[in-house]
């Protein structure tokens, strides 16, 4: 398995394109799809221009058509970069990326008042600059597409990912609140007018060395154990870099004040260890760390306080939002009452009053959302973020190397943990943290994050259902090029 | 590693029922309570789509809805400030509704039953109809008079009320508290500016929130001897019975003498009824009241609507501002017996009675209107927003009839003689027939007495026209000769104004 890291022979079934298709592309499939979710975020933007202005105007359909632009853009790019890649991960994203949109466009009707609402131009307000966004991240991800013609290379900058990673996590903890804190969360690189997120971007370079090191160590890690209650545990020397990953999320947790980013990390974590190593071990291990942890700066917070007192406070308005619900549980009784008042169906877009939300454009969207779409709507949403992350394992599970299966499973588990974590969060399923909504909320960082995330899947999906020549279909095939015998099948056989 | 990989596959499935499950809960069942949540501002936003209706007197209105650039869409405005205030209550964004704005909430907000059809059009057509208008039967010119004497009152007073009101029908013509308050910031949709203007109203020690004319109870002094005019001229008594008077006079088992107001009042030992009314004899009435026992009085002062503690002005029939109740206060010793020291201060108004000013003008008015108390009220009709649809208008009601023709007709005429050659001079109206009573009630040991004023106003056919009570809170010697006055000003407005037959 050492070899994982060096190797850098080329794709092999680069030339299957031309060779016999026994499987399909369904590029064309992809395209109705995309087209499909792009007359819904069309007839949304109509439903919230007949709701807010009264009437539809007659350029209704430009914002609708510059995303429709956009990602054709990026599915012509697929057609020709990855022909063989996932056909519903890009119309799914597309639609939650269109939705956004629409609704960060309804933030800004709403705020403008009735004579400047006639004016207001498509890239001009929040909903003006998530569509810049949206233009730059589809931009990056059909880059990444281009550079990236096979996901294995990634495992060549490891290291450099992992180191890069870890500084990223560190930057906003290190630097003065003044630059780093917004809302009580230590998360951002604040310089000028622009806000980064560096955390978004370091999620995916520690995966991709989590993946790499993982796969590196995971005979060991899974076959040196010691057995206890049944349970096979691990040496205490493997235990290193599990501890060490531990510490650096509960030095976010600490530090940022985040309890969302840490449980991210971690989970993370601990989901692609035990992906590599098929040991429930790991599974109990890690959630005892964490949610001791979490306890550990609960108690800690209520009696020394310090850097525990923000999860100690956060704690304790997921307990009981209302005990004060103007101040300290404000946002999360605000997040209630906007899901409440949608109720099953929902105010109906553009009808609800989200401008009552705190954050309505960032952390709390989906309330926002809940309350013009309703129950129907959200649920409508969670199914579509539950089809992109299955999609995602879906790949992972019929591509052949082990590093791109832990790198496609760990961004499709984090990719959903993200979005349990933050509508968990304004729904007081968990406590409340400041994540942001993948693909719906505003704000440039996590857009061009995600959207890098699904290039890569769309890349490992590509792999995973492309064509090899000689015939036989991906799955059925044992053994292919030098790439799967140091990647992948062998590993299958090591674990009885 | 497939295995693991369709695990967490599961894993991801369970996360996502978990808050499937959760938005059910939150969304579903737990919706009606956060969509009805007192810390959901959706209420208001939504309230304020819809144009509230005018609450308009006399062709002026005094409670408008303007249209914002805001979030909320319109503003409520109260152009007649704080002249009305206590007349017609506000409506904050937040805070509690007060008065006609609170009673008439459904028909002003549009949201009544009866408004169907306007809500059913609104379906149809897209259009928010503004909510019906509610019209009072305030007389501006009452009103103004009221308002502007009060303030203006040559005792300096700052604490008082005025009310009049229409005997015949209960319709109320003038309502003035004072202090009085601007309730323009009360409805700012600035929630702090609002909340800041109330807390400054609520801490201000002279209580200008309080509505002292239906709220206000303080002893009614000696405006309560028509009541007790009223027990003795049913009890065998007439105008001309001389009752044992003097000046002064020791109730049994009390050392406490009760004296006159001044020593020219009713010093022989007898006085005729009518001489005891228009000279104001404490020590006749004293006397009066213990002869004629406290379940009398009690029963009497029951009789004129004493006791009530569900009053209501607002719409006849349905709710409004609550009145406080009158009392007559206990006059019994520990054991249950009657303390005849507290029956004597009782019949004189003192010690625990406790009267509101719409009580007196109530008393007034049934004296006027040959003993047929009317139910009083503030709102005469209600109008749809196209100002032609009439949803209600008010049908006069008798709330009670404490006495009979001849009783009133009689205590009319000691109440006239009152005004003509006793203690109410101040009150005369040149062309009518004014009837009344002063009141001076003795608030404590190191406050100044207060002084009242119950009247009534006749034309001269004898139809009564107005009925009337003026409250001046601690104004001290003379208070109830100038509430006399202002009472004759509220009542002359009254008849002058427009509205009045």
């Amino acid at each position: 398995m050492t070899a994982a890291a060096t190797s850098t022979s080329p794709p092999t079934s680069r030339g299957g394109q031309s060779g016999v298709r026994l499987a399909r592309s369904r590029r064309n499939a992809e395209l109705s799809l995309l087209l499909l979710a792009m007359v819904l975020v069309a007839a949304y933007g109509a439903m919230v221009e007949a709701s807010v202005l009264d009437t539809v105007t007659p350029s209704f359909w430009v914002p609708a058509a510059a995303l429709s632009a956009v990602f054709l853009g990026l599915h012509v790019a697929i057609r020709f970069l990855a022909p063989f890649a996932d056909p519903a991960l890009l119309p799914a994203v597309a639609l939650l990326n269109g939705l956004g949109v629409g609704f960060l466009h309804r933030l800004d009707l709403a705020r403008a008042t009735p004579s400047e609402r006639a004016e207001l131009a498509t890239f001009a307000g929040t909903g003006g600059r998530q569509l810049a966004w949206t233009l730059i991240s589809v931009a990056l991800a059909a880059g990444l597409l281009a550079v990236v013609r096979d996901h294995r290379s990634i495992s060549r900058y490891a290291y450099t990912l992992g180191l890069a990673g870890i500084v990223l996590v560190m930057i906003p903890a290190v630097l003065p609140p003044s630059i780093s804190e917004i809302n009580g969360a230590k998360l951002w690189i604040r310089v000028g007018g622009l806000s980064i997120q560096p955390g978004e971007f370091a999620k995916l370079a520690l995966l991709a060395f989590f993946a790499y090191y993982l796969v590196r160590k995971r005979e060991v890690l899974s076959l040196a154990s010691r057995r206890f209650l049944g349970v096979d545990f691990p040496r205490g020397r493997d235990l290193g870099p599990v501890v060490v990953v531990w510490l650096i999320s509960l030095l976010v947790l600490v530090f940022e004040k985040d309890l969302g980013t840490s449980l991210l990390y971690f989970g993370m974590f601990v989901a692609t260890l035990y992906i590599a190593t098929e040991r429930v071990s790991w599974l109990l291990i890690g959630l005892v760390l964490f949610f001791g942890g979490a306890y550990l700066a609960y108690v800690l917070g209520d009696m020394i306080g310090g850097p525990f007192a923000n999860f100690y406070l956060r704690a304790n308005i997921w307990l009981d939002p209302f005990a004060d619900p103007y101040n300290n549980g404000y946002q999360l009784v605000q997040g209630l009452l906007a899901l409440g008042s949608g109720g099953m169906f929902g105010a109906g877009p553009g009808a609800g009053q989200p401008l009552k939300l705190p954050e309505v454009q960032n952390d709390f969207i989906f309330a926002g959302l809940g309350e013009e779409i309703g129950l129907f709507g959200l649920s409508a949403l969670l199914v579509v973020y539950l089809l992109i992350v299955e999609r995602g394992l879906r790949a992972a599970l019929a591509v052949h190397d082990s590093f791109g299966k832990l790198l496609a499973g760990g961004l499709a588990f984090t990719l959903g943990l993200q979005v349990f974590v933050i509508v968990g969060g304004i729904s007081g399923l968990i406590p409340l943290t400041g994540q942001t909504t993948p693909f719906l909320s505003a704000g440039g960082s996590s857009l061009m994050a995600n959207w890098l995330l699904i290039a890569i899947l769309l890349r490992i999906s590509d792999a995973a259902r492309r064509p090899v020549t000689g015939g036989g279909s991906p799955s059925a095939r044992p053994t292919g090029g030098p790439p799967e015998q140091l990647h992948g099948a062998p590993t299958e056989v090591i674990r009885p | 590693m497939n295995a693991p990989l369709r695990r967490v596959g599961l894993v991801v499935m369970v996360l996502f029922g978990l808050l499937f499950a959760n938005l059910n809960w939150i969304q579903a069942y737990k919706a009606d309570d956060y969509r009805n949540s007192d810390y959901n501002g959706r209420v208001q936003v939504a309230e304020y789509e819809r144009k509230r209706g005018n609450i308009e007197a006399g062709g002026t209105a005094l409670a408008v809805s303007k249209e914002t650039d805001g979030e909320l869409e319109y503003l409520r405005t109260y152009p007649g400030g704080a002249k009305y205030a206590h007349a017609i209550g506000y409506k904050p964004v937040n805070l509690a509704d007060t008065g006609i704005e609170e009673a008439e909430n459904a028909f002003l907000a549009g949201t009544s039953d009866q408004l169907i059809g306007d809500r059913l059009r609104d379906l149809v057509t897209g259009d928010e109809t503004a909510g019906a208008n509610v019209l009072l039967t305030i007389s501006k010119q009452a009103q103004d008079v009221a308002y502007e004497q009060l303030r203006e009152n040559r005792k300096g007073v700052s604490k008082g009320a005025a009310i009049a009101l229409d005997p015949r029908t209960g319709a109320i013509q003038a309502l003035v508290s004072m202090p009085s308050f601007d309730p323009n910031p009360l409805a700012s949709h600035d929630s702090d500016e609002a909340t800041a203007a109330y807390n400054e109203l609520q801490q201000n020690p002279d209580g200008p929130l309080k509505n002292r004319a239906l709220g206000e109870v303080l002893p009614p002094g000696s405006t309560f001897k028509i009541v007790m005019a009223a027990a003795a001229l049913e009890n065998g008594v007439t105008q001309d019975t001389k009752i044992p008077a003097g000046p002064s006079w020791t109730p049994p088992t009390s050392g406490e003498p009760i004296g006159n107001a001044a020593p020219s009042i009713c010093p022989e030992a007898e006085v005729t009824l009518m001489n005891a009314v228009t000279e104001s004899c404490n020590t006749g009435f004293a006397q009066l009241g213990v002869r004629l026992g406290a379940d009398t009085l009690k029963e009497k002062a029951r009789q004129f609507g004493f006791e009530q503690d569900d009053l209501t002005v607002g719409r006849l029939g349905e709710d409004g501002e609550s009145v406080a109740a009158s009392r007559t206060g206990s006059m019994e010793n520990a054991d249950g017996s009657v303390d005849p020291a507290a029956l004597a201060q009782s019949s004189i108004g003192q010690r625990d009675v406790r009267m509101t000013p719409l009580q007196g003008a109530l008393i007034a008015a049934t004296v006027a209107n040959d003993g047929s108390q009317m139910r009083p009220y503030l709102v005469s009709q209600i109008l749809g927003a196209d100002r032609t649809t009439n949803y209600y208008t008010a049908e006069p009601d008798e709330l009670r009839q404490p006495v009979g023709d001849q009783v009133a007709a009689d205590l009319r005429e000691m109440m006239e003689s009152v005004v003509q050659n006793g203690t109410g001079r101040n009150a005369r109206i040149s062309g009518y027939t004014v009837g009344g009573k002063t009141g001076t009630a003795q608030a404590g040991p190191d406050t100044p007495d207060h002084g009242w004023f119950i009247g009534f106003a006749l034309d001269k056919d004898g139809n009564p026209v107005s009925a009337v009570c003026v409250l001046l809170e601690e104004a001290g010697d003379g208070g109830s000769a100038e509430a006399a006055r202002i009472a004759g000003q509220i009542m002359q407005a009254a008849i002058a104004s427009p509205g009045s037959r």
